[in-house]
């Protein structure tokens, strides 16, 4: 155990110098390839907003059974089925037929081609299941159509959240899909996310629909105008949705140098708005935002160039916030906030200035206690522990990992830990050399081939723990869980090649005298 | 040279376990009776700090700022420095009226200064059910990982006794924060986790030790063997727990108030690991009767 070839011994610290070479490139501000890499603070250390957003498909849902309603019906009548008292009450349809016709009824609805009930192909299931109570049909989304449902409003809001925060000027934010209905969205450096929530918080469903009284055609709605309290009904059909919106900017009104909201409509929505504009002369066109009306404007003229505007008792602020809305478009479905982490800057800075004093002194009172303990030895462990720790950094920066103040944490108990190996070690030779062993180099020998099974046995244990922690913990805990798992293999490393290597020199040279330890 | 130690610890055992056994009792109570401070991870809620230079706040008026503002069961505590309040209060869930935005602007009306908001988490009530669920799984996985890495590693009266051993030291940590009122949080959890892997990471440098001398001593007792193997690794026992201890305790008075929980879970958890790996682990091996004969028949049989 105590021999080295030349090969090795080059290898070992070649590959020490190349790994805990990284630790450098943090404070370098080269562009290098190899100097590029930096440790990431985490951010409970640089200060940052952590948001959890659900997406809330209730309504998607309902606007999902709603859309089955007409095609179901023509399908029951195909089959012969005589349904009775049709109704959809919440995300159910309801309705009721014969004993007899439950088979027919059973027999297209479980069809895997039939177009009513999809056949989701990735969940091996149908998009809606039912349930026979006597003669009542309860038709809902089956817990695979909710996820897909999710899944696909989750896939459509990234995209539009990516751009109302690239629109807030935040840099470098990181939003990513969590689970089946969330969104995890990392602001670094942002202290106040509030207007950030405020953005997000609004799905911003733009609609323009006529104000009238007329029932008959696709029934009406009642509103109460934001600006001037008054109650409008409004018909139920839809001229145009923000979807037709290219641009929206904020501008003052010439008249009377009120905010308003400009935008700009694209080929279609354009066609659209002129015939419906140039129909409605002297009638009033309702703005609809997120079930609220803005306002009401009467339509003077005929719009035909495919701009607009709104206005609404804006503030410059809110004509801004909705003109950004605008153009990122329409959230499929409301996102709410069911996490949220924020650290102001400055007790990130706090937090790294005492977990770096804390590691030092850690650092130090390690050192000091092992030289008192074994002198010559304790300097081994102690160089071992030195290039363990810069390992350890070199692996964090080539990783580009993220360091959190419970990391640290990490290190710090690695340096607290990473001592056991060579103890382990140094123990078991004392050992050795108290029995009748005729030189040291056998006691050495032995002693390091005896606690080799040990050290690994005890670092896997825990290395086990620490991934286990790694996959279940969240946030600040996973970096807790990955400066501790590479801390352990850069202790293995260190104890097994570098205080290996160091000790066999010193036992090569001391051969005869005894009891070194 | 210095003599190797040799303490007689086979007398002590039957006295050390009766008292773990006790201890274990009363934190199974306390956990059960009394219950565990959660913190907003698990609980949900919402957390503020916040910082106010000026030296005529008291907390009471900290207090009353976060009273009337209808934000459920609300805490209020000194946390660091002077200046510095950690204020906690039970609502999950904010609307347009009563939201993080308008609880900041009410603060800094009613106190009058510049508040410094220096960190602000809320949980939701299904993310902490989430979060305390996963948890629970990240803990019941790592015993069952123990236990399978040393089921394959050695005999099973080994891994029985080093599970136990971990049940000890993990039940007797929780109790500690249940009886001080202590909050536990998603970093406990870390704490706990790592508690794990340490006090299996002790027992099995013992085991090693008395598996070594089961064959090496196979006529003596598994007392003897016991006590000679415990003797044997105590340098070292001590070594790491010393240096581990050292290091946590440089985290728990410098690293900050944060890691302050994290750190006490943990310097509690290595103390108790360490006492376990002696007292609880190894009389264990004798209570299920394992010898060299056992041992070899075991072999055998794999």
């Amino acid at each position: 155990m105590l021999n080295f070839s030349k090969i090795k011994i080059v290898l070992i610290y070649l590959s020490f110098l190349a790994v805990s070479f990284f630790c450098f490139s943090n404070i370098s501000d080269s562009n290098n390839f190899f100097l590029k890499k930096k440790i990431n603070l985490g951010l409970d250390l640089q200060g940052g907003s952590y948001l959890l957003l659900e997406v809330d498909s209730t309504p998607l849902q309902k606007r999902q059974i709603q859309s089955k309603v007409i095609p179901l019906k023509k399908k029951l009548i195909e089959n012969n089925i005589n349904y009775k008292n049709f109704k959809i009450k919440e995300n159910i349809i309801l309705f009721e037929i014969n004993t007899d016709e439950k088979e027919r009824f059973e027999k297209f609805f479980k069809d895997k081609n039939n177009d009513i009930n999809i056949y989701l192909n990735q969940y091996r299931s149908f998009e809606l299941d039912y349930v026979f109570e006597k003669n009542l049909v309860k038709i809902f989304l089956s817990k695979n159509g909710i996820i897909k449902l999710n899944t696909s409003a989750v896939d459509q809001s990234i995209e539009i959240v990516r751009k109302r925060i690239d629109e807030t000027g935040t840099k470098e934010p990181s939003i990513i899909k969590r689970g089946s209905n969330r969104i995890l969205v990392e602001l670094p450096g942002i202290k106040d996310p509030e207007r950030i929530k405020e953005l997000l918080g609004k799905t911003a469903q733009l609609s323009f629909r006529m104000v009238t009284d007329d029932k008959t055609e696709f029934g009406i709605e009642t509103f109460i105008l934001k600006d001037t309290q008054e109650k409008i009904s409004v018909s139920k059909r839809i001229i145009l949705t923000g979807d037709n919106l290219i641009d929206a900017n904020p501008k003052y009104d010439n008249i009377n140098q009120e905010p308003i909201v400009a935008f700009t409509l694209n080929r279609l929505g354009s066609q659209r708005f002129g015939q419906a504009t140039s129909k409605n002369i002297g009638k009033r066109l309702a703005i609809i935002l997120d079930n609220e009306a803005i306002s009401a404007p009467v339509i003077r003229d005929a719009i035909t160039g495919g701009q607009g505007t709104i206005s609404g008792n804006f503030t410059f602020q809110s004509a801004t916030d909705l003109s950004l809305l605008l153009r990122s478009g329409a959230l499929p479905a409301p996102l709410s906030v069911v996490e949220e982490r924020t650290v102001g800057p400055d007790l990130g800075q706090d937090s790294i200035d005492a977990g770096v004093f804390s590691l030092i002194i850690g650092f130090f009172l390690v050192i000091i206690f092992m030289i008192i303990k074994y002198r010559l030895f304790g300097l081994i462990a102690n160089i071992s522990l030195i290039s363990n720790l810069l390992m350890l950094i070199g692996f964090l920066t080539l990783l580009e990992a993220t360091l959190t103040l419970p990391g640290i944490a990490g290190i710090i108990l690695t340096v607290g830990m990473a001592v056991d190996a060579n103890v382990l070690i140094f123990e078991r030779i004392k050992e050795e050399l108290r029995k009748n062993i005729s030189n040291n180099i056998q006691a050495f020998d032995l002693g390091f081939k005896r606690s080799v099974v040990t050290i690994l046995d005890a670092n896997i244990t825990t290395l086990i723990a620490s991934i286990i922690l790694f996959i279940f913990g969240s946030g600040p805990v996973k970096g807790f869980a990955v400066t501790l798992s590479i801390g352990l293999i850069t202790t293995l490393f260190s104890a097994y090649f570098i205080s290996r290597h160091l000790t066999s020199i010193i036992v090569l040279r001391n051969r005869e005298k005894k009891f070194l330890i | 040279m210095k003599k190797e130690y040799n303490y007689n610890f086979i007398k002590k055992f039957k006295m050390a376990n009766l008292i773990s056994i006790v201890f274990v009792l009363i934190s199974l109570i306390l956990i059960i009776f009394k219950g565990l401070n959660f913190g907003i991870d698990f609980k949900g809620g919402t957390l503020i700090e916040l910082r106010v230079e000026s030296n005529n706040i008291k907390i009471n008026d900290i207090r009353s700022a976060f009273s009337n503002m209808d934000l459920g069961d609300l805490n209020v505590k000194e946390f660091g420095k002077k200046g510095d309040y950690l204020i906690k209060f039970e609502k999950k869930e904010f609307n347009k009226a009563v939201n993080i935005k308008s609880i900041k602007e009410s603060v800094v009306n009613k106190l009058g200064v510049d508040v410094n908001f220096r960190r602000i988490e809320n949980v939701g009530p299904k993310v902490s059910a989430e979060l305390l669920n996963s948890g629970l799984i990240a803990i019941c996985l790592a015993l069952g990982a123990m236990l399978f890495y040393i089921w394959i590693r050695f005999e099973w009266q080994f891994s029985l006794g080093s599970i136990v051993a971990i049940f000890h030291d993990v039940l007797i940590t929780i109790g500690i924060f249940s009886i001080l009122s202590l909050e536990v949080n998603l970093s406990i959890v870390a704490a706990v986790l790592t508690i794990v892997g340490y006090s299996m990471n002790d027992t099995v440098v013992i085991y090693d030790r008395i598996r070594e001398n089961l064959s090496k001593y196979s006529s003596s007792t598994i007392d003897d063997v016991s006590n000679t193997s415990i003797n044997e690794t105590l340098s070292r026992t001590i070594i790491t727990s010393v240096t581990t201890l050292l290091a946590l305790g440089s985290i728990y008075v410098l690293g900050g108030e944060i890691l302050k929980g994290f750190s006490l879970a943990m310097i509690i958890g290595v103390i108790i690991g360490t006492y376990s790996s002696i007292f609880v682990a190894s009389p264990i091996l004798k209570y299920l009767r394992v010898s060299y004969k056992s041992i070899a028949k075991e072999e055998e049989k794999n």
